[in-house]
């Protein structure tokens, strides 16, 4: 059991990157619907980068800048040019996807060099992963996984303990009074599209260097998705989004260990469970009304200051 | 006597599209003194203070704050220059708690720091004689309590110049009385402030000097004692008119509408009106009064079979209307106008022009699956003609005409299905002084023809020169239905918080 | 500080929107071309070969126009739902779910019924699939107001995923050497060609006559485009809401559900999990850039189309990987969806001249 919900960590760490990344967009006021192509963007190019230079540091770095890359796209379309949000994260996950086409094709089947797969070998941390239960669950894992935590507990206490994180929240609840108040609504929308794509990127990169260190062009099959999905099912919230990923990570793999089990069940049903709870999610979340959970209401609304 | 200015506007000009909204504006305000922004709706009070505030560039002219040149790229450098405005949509965070509205946009510790927050948050408020909770939310607070809100944020921030925009639209004359009390406490402390106003009263009231401003110009500046009414009117109109409105009365009135003990609960789950009843009769103009969102949105919404009441009934003749939906109301045959207080977000499709407006009463009426717009064009055009509306055509979205033409279009589209009770709420909210009047005598008229009109309106002393009587809202109770003749404003004004007093200020 | 002013214009004249709606493309074909550069590809080659290999003979025009034909018939479902404001992004999976109900009774009840009624019927279970899969979020929608963006886009993944279990499990093809893949139709479940392209060509072009008409001419298109602008307008009014949303989200669906069928019936020959293959994404741009207007949409999409067919030619012709259009077709589209910015907004450079009075 424990080596179970091990795994499901390890299942959700692509995607706690992304909930968390697309949960810090969104908070600005911005829904980016290219998660799906900047974790794309953010695999193919941590890979490139991998099997060029060997060196895990900037493998991580190219990702997150490919993410970053792909989001600058969205800001420069959303923010700038006032465009439709829906249609240009649309729009970004169709060119990410093409660009990951592209860049990975010569790639096809080669693997993530082994001084990578080495440096993301399994760590135990000295005492917590000598804990009965939680340390060969959470800390035996690894860095990549550690980075998880450490971005996930940073989010939280950005978005709750600090001025810059009340800042953001009243930018993606009402932009019109964060912008009188004086926060500068451009460049708090740019840099937390920025970092939500980065955290895409990152998620990607875990998919292509750690998980499964093979190119092959389908690498994020859908996480992308999940993860928007799952940043309502947490309500907005970082360490939640955590345990989120955890739990539909854990989905993604039950159907191969239930059959390994003996039990006769299809994975591709139960690949089916993660949509269908989070679409319970969204009709729940309709019925009650805790403010505190509700999407923040300045969301897929394009700010321009001389509207009348 | 010279002294020194805080705020000097030179030759402002603003252009919005086709809009002149500001033309070649000037304006100076004292340090230390009150200054009324006056003008009607749409002369450009609100755009020229909102380049004041940073919100708007303007196209050209020149801003000096205190003797300094002074350009704003955004709203953080008026603030940095000791400007605070207070908008008249409230521009505050509604999931947040007061403090935590107050420090946006702070540049202070990187942590917020809730205790030290509120302690000088009450300091501040103490010496102002302002009165907020730190800890409460935005969302729990009545109008009152955001707009004491919205002025101790701005303190905050060291303002020295404060600008408020309509801050009475929302108050009664109570809790007016006690803005004004702020105000005066605000100017012995140094703070110059504009306040942005279209009633008379008020400017006399409170202020030390005023600028008219008339469609986007500005045409003077006065001394508050030297000056009066008649004359600001005729500033601020452009020619003399006279204000007050004829009402006649007739006998042999019978009774539309009867709502007895209504009752609806908004989707918060409280009660929005609570056991309401009165009567109206043909050849009658009732009027609505109450602080804004005591009910008077329900109570419309209610008898036009838009909101669902949890108890009660309301007669149209004799048939019991209550619980039917709009379709039910026009497939009865009841002939009922509404005129809602959001134009364009109810009452029109803004993105539509005057035909597939007129359309909207309608095509439920034709047979068949197709649409046909043939005698809604002829309609259109009648309507048009004899409310004298200002279009380039009939096929041009209705959002792009200006407020007084839109209240146009939809009251003669109202009037063209000669209702026998037209129900209407704001009706002249955001239109200039002539095209108010026009409403006010288009309704008139129907009273003369017989129709029952129920008026919710905000401007008490329009609702006691218009309407035979008035019925007072307060938390969405009948407080008291009065006979226009035999009360003041400020009898009404109790009324409109009569019941709730221990809750006033807390 | 302030060097660059934005206002929001008022009108622009046709002429000049198509000018800066063609200077968008122009500049994103200039972009592309040096990002085909730094890659070392021969930009001017590549979009000749992209040309040519759309419409340089008659038989990759046949291939353009397959290509075109599911794109227009879902960009006229989704421009029906967003005419309301309803943010269908499941096209995807409309698509798939019409054509596992085409799939269905192409296997289960060809040989039974003459050609033509065989094929009525797997396009009316088809439109009824992609309704169903229309009509459950329009419901929840209608009556409890849930968020519909994420609810479409999640039901495409359900139609996937149940379609992947059954190509692997249920309806698996024993007779097909061991590849997971469902029977391929029978030659009667296939939709016949005319003119040397399939018959779904035809249905293409009614779709988007029936969608103008409907929009334009009907008590129903009128009410559609009256929520769209304003729900509380379309209560003011009397209308029933809930029928209406779920009335355009059944038309949607099954337009929808219809492209399914024709990609069953007459490309892929049987169903495959994938038989939506982006589609329903796509159309979602393509009615956005067509402005919600039927008649554009048909010549958007045969635009992206020729780019699709182009890039598939280029794999073949050039060995350049097909994906190299697929990137093209990104950045025209981060372009135009720019551009149109500057239809709605004017720039102004410099500071503001200011009138000096001598």
């Amino acid at each position: 059991m424990t080596e179970f919900l091990a795994a499901c960590v390890v299942a959700g760490t692509p995607l706690a990157f992304a909930t968390v990344g697309e949960l810090i967009t969104e908070k600005s006021g911005n829904m980016n619907l290219g998660v799906e192509g900047m974790m794309l963007m953010g695999a193919v190019m941590g890979f490139l980068a991998g099997l060029s230079t060997s060196s895990p540091v900037i493998a991580v770095c190219a990702a997150a800048a490919a993410g970053a890359g792909g989001a600058l796209f969205y800001g420069i379309l959303t923010v700038s040019l006032k465009a439709n949000q829906v249609v240009c994260g649309l729009t970004l996950t169709i060119f990410g996807t093409g660009f990951a086409k592209f860049v990975g094709e010569p790639l096809m089947g080669s693997s993530a060099p082994s001084e990578i797969t080495g440096f993301f070998g399994k760590i135990a941390i000295p005492l917590l992963g000598d804990i009965p239960v939680i340390g060969p669950v959470f800390f035996r894992q690894d860095m990549f996984v550690y980075l998880s935590y450490i971005i996930c507990v940073l989010a939280a206490v950005y978005m709750y303990k600090t001025r810059i994180g009340l800042n953001l929240k009243a930018l993606g609840e009402n932009t019109a009074a964060a912008d009188a108040s004086g926060v500068n609504v451009t460049l708090y929308k740019y840099a937390h599209i920025l970092i939500g794509g980065a955290l895409c990127g990152l998620g990607g990169a875990y998919l292509s260097l750690v998980r499964m260190p093979i190119w092959q062009e389908d690498i994020v099959n859908g996480r992308g998705w999940i993860a928007v999905a799952l940043v309502i099912f947490v309500g907005w919230n970082p360490i939640k989004g955590f345990f989120g990923a955890a739990l539909f990570g854990g989905l993604s793999i039950l159907g191969l260990r239930l059959q390994a089990m003996g039990f006769n069940v299809s994975q591709y049903l139960v690949d089916m469970i993660p949509y269908i709870a989070t679409i319970l999610i969204v009709i729940f979340s309709t019925y009650k009304k805790k403010k505190e959970s509700q999407p923040p209401a300045d969301l897929s609304n394009n700010y321009f200051r001389e509207e009348r | 006597m010279e002294q020194n200015l805080a705020i000097e506007m030179e030759s402002i000009s603003k252009i919005f599209g086709d809009l002149k909204a500001n033309d070649n504006v000037n304006l100076s305000v004292r340090q230390g003194e009150v200054h009324a922004l006056l003008g009607e709706n749409g002369a450009g009070k609100s755009t020229l203070m909102n380049m004041l505030a940073g919100i708007y560039t303007p196209d050209s002219g020149v801003i000096k704050i205190n003797g300094k040149e002074a350009r704003f790229a955004s709203p953080k450098d008026s603030i940095a220059m000791g400007i605070g405005m207070i908008h008249q949509h409230f521009k505050l965070v509604d999931v947040m708690t007061a403090k935590e509205n107050i420090i946006i946009g702070r540049k202070q510790s990187f942590f917020v720091k809730g205790k030290a927050l509120s302690k000088s948050i009450k300091e501040l408020s103490d010496r102002y004689g302002l009165d907020v909770d730190p800890d409460k939310k935005v969302y729990d607070m009545s109008v009152g309590e955001k707009q004491t809100l919205e002025i101790i944020k701005v303190l905050y921030r060291g303002a020295k110049i404060l600008i408020m925009d309509e801050p009475t639209a929302v108050l009664t004359p109570q809790e007016i009385n006690k803005l004004f009390r702020v105000i005066r406490n605000m100017k012995q402390q140094g703070c110059s402030i504009v306040i942005i106003t279209h009633k008379l009263n008020e400017v006399m009231e409170i202020s030390d000097r005023v600028t008219v401003l008339r469609k986007g110009k500005s045409v003077g500046t006065v001394v508050t004692k030297d000056v009066k009414v008649p004359a600001l009117i005729e500033l601020m109109v452009g020619r003399k008119i006279d204000l007050s409105i004829e009402r006649k009365t007739f006998d042999r009135k019978k009774t539309l509408l009867k709502v007895d003990e209504v009752t609806v609960t908004d989707k918060d789950g409280k009660e929005a009106l609570s056991g309401v009843s009165f009567d109206l009769s043909s050849h009658e103009i009732l009027g609505v009064a109450g602080v804004a969102g005591s009910g008077q949105k329900e109570l419309c919404e209610v008898i036009a079979g838009l909101a669902r009441a949890t108890g009660g009934r309301i007669y149209f003749e004799d048939e019991n209307i209550l619980g039917r939906s709009p379709r039910d109301i026009i497939k009865m045959g009841i002939r009922m106008g509404f005129i809602p207080e959001d134009r364009l977000g109810m009452g029109l499709v803004g993105g539509m022009d005057i035909v597939h407006n007129i359309v909207l009463k309608d095509y439920q009426n034709q047979p068949g699956i197709l649409l046909k717009r043939g005698p809604c064009v002829e309609k259109a055009k009648k309507i048009v003609e004899e409310l004298d509306i200002q279009t380039p055509s009939i096929y041009t979205p209705v959002k792009k005409l200006s407020g007084g033409n839109v209240q146009k279009v939809l009251l003669g589209r109202e009037i063209d299905s000669s209702p026998k009770v037209l129900i209407t709420a704001y009706a002249v909210r955001g239109l200039d002084i002539g095209a108010s009047y026009k409403i006010y005598d288009l309704l008139s008229e129907q009273k003369e023809k017989g129709v029952g009109i129920l008026f919710v309106g905000e401007d008490l002393d329009v609702l006691l020169e218009l309407c035979d009587r008035v019925m007072v809202l307060c938390h969405g109770r009948v407080t008291g239905i009065v006979d226009s003749d035999k009360v003041t404003k400020e009898d009404i004004g109790l009324l409109m918080t009569g019941e709730e007093k221990e809750e006033v200020g807390a | 500080m302030d060097f660059i002013r934005i206002t929001k214009r008022s009108d622009l004249p046709r002429s000049k929107e198509i000018i800066i709606t063609i200077l968008a493309v122009a500049m994103s074909i200039v972009f592309a071309g040096i990002i085909l550069a730094v890659f070392g590809l021969n930009p001017f080659e590549i979009f000749r070969e992209i040309i040519m290999g759309s419409v340089g003979t008659e038989m990759r025009i046949k291939q353009t126009i397959v290509k075109a034909v599911p794109l227009i018939i879902t960009s006229m479902g989704i421009i029906v739902a967003f005419k309301m404001k309803f943010w269908n992004i499941g096209a995807e999976g409309q698509i798939t779910m019409g054509a596992l109900g085409a799939a269905w009774v192409a296997i289960n009840l060809h040989g039974t019924l003459p050609q033509p009624a065989l094929l009525l019927l797997m396009m009316a279970a088809a439109a009824i699939c992609g309704g169903i899969w229309a009509f459950i979020p329009a419901v929840f929608k209608a009556k409890l107001g849930t968020n519909e963006t994420i609810f479409t886009l999640m039901l495409n993944y359900v139609a996937i995923k149940f379609v992947t279990y059954l190509q692997y499990g249920p309806w698996r093809d024993p007779g097909a050497k061991g590849f997971p893949r469902i029977e391929t139709f029978s030659q009667d479940a296939v939709l016949p060609s005319l003119g040397g392209v399939h018959t779904g060509w035809i249905i293409a072009v009614l779709a988007t006559v029936f969608v103008y008409f409907f929009m334009k001419s009907t008590k129903l298109g009128y009410e559609i485009a009256v929520v769209g602008e304003s729900i509380e307008t379309a209560r003011y009014a009397g209308m029933n809401i809930s029928k209406i949303i779920i009335a355009a989200m059944l038309i949607s669906g099954g337009l929808c559900g219809i492209t399914g069928m024709i990609q069953a019936s007459a490309v892929e020959k049987t169903l495959v999990y994938g038989i939506a293959n982006n589609y329903g994404f796509t159309a979602i741009i393509t009615a956005w850039l067509s402005k919600l207007k039927a008649g554009y949409a048909l010549l958007v999409c045969v635009a992206f189309a020729m780019l699709m067919q182009g890039g598939d030619y280029i794999q073949i012709a050039m060995g350049v990987s097909s994906t190299v259009s697929d990137i093209v077709q990104g950045l025209i589209l981060f372009f135009i969806l720019g551009s149109e910015f500057f239809l709605r907004y004017k720039v102004h450079l410099g500071r503001a001249v200011e009138k000096e009075v001598a």
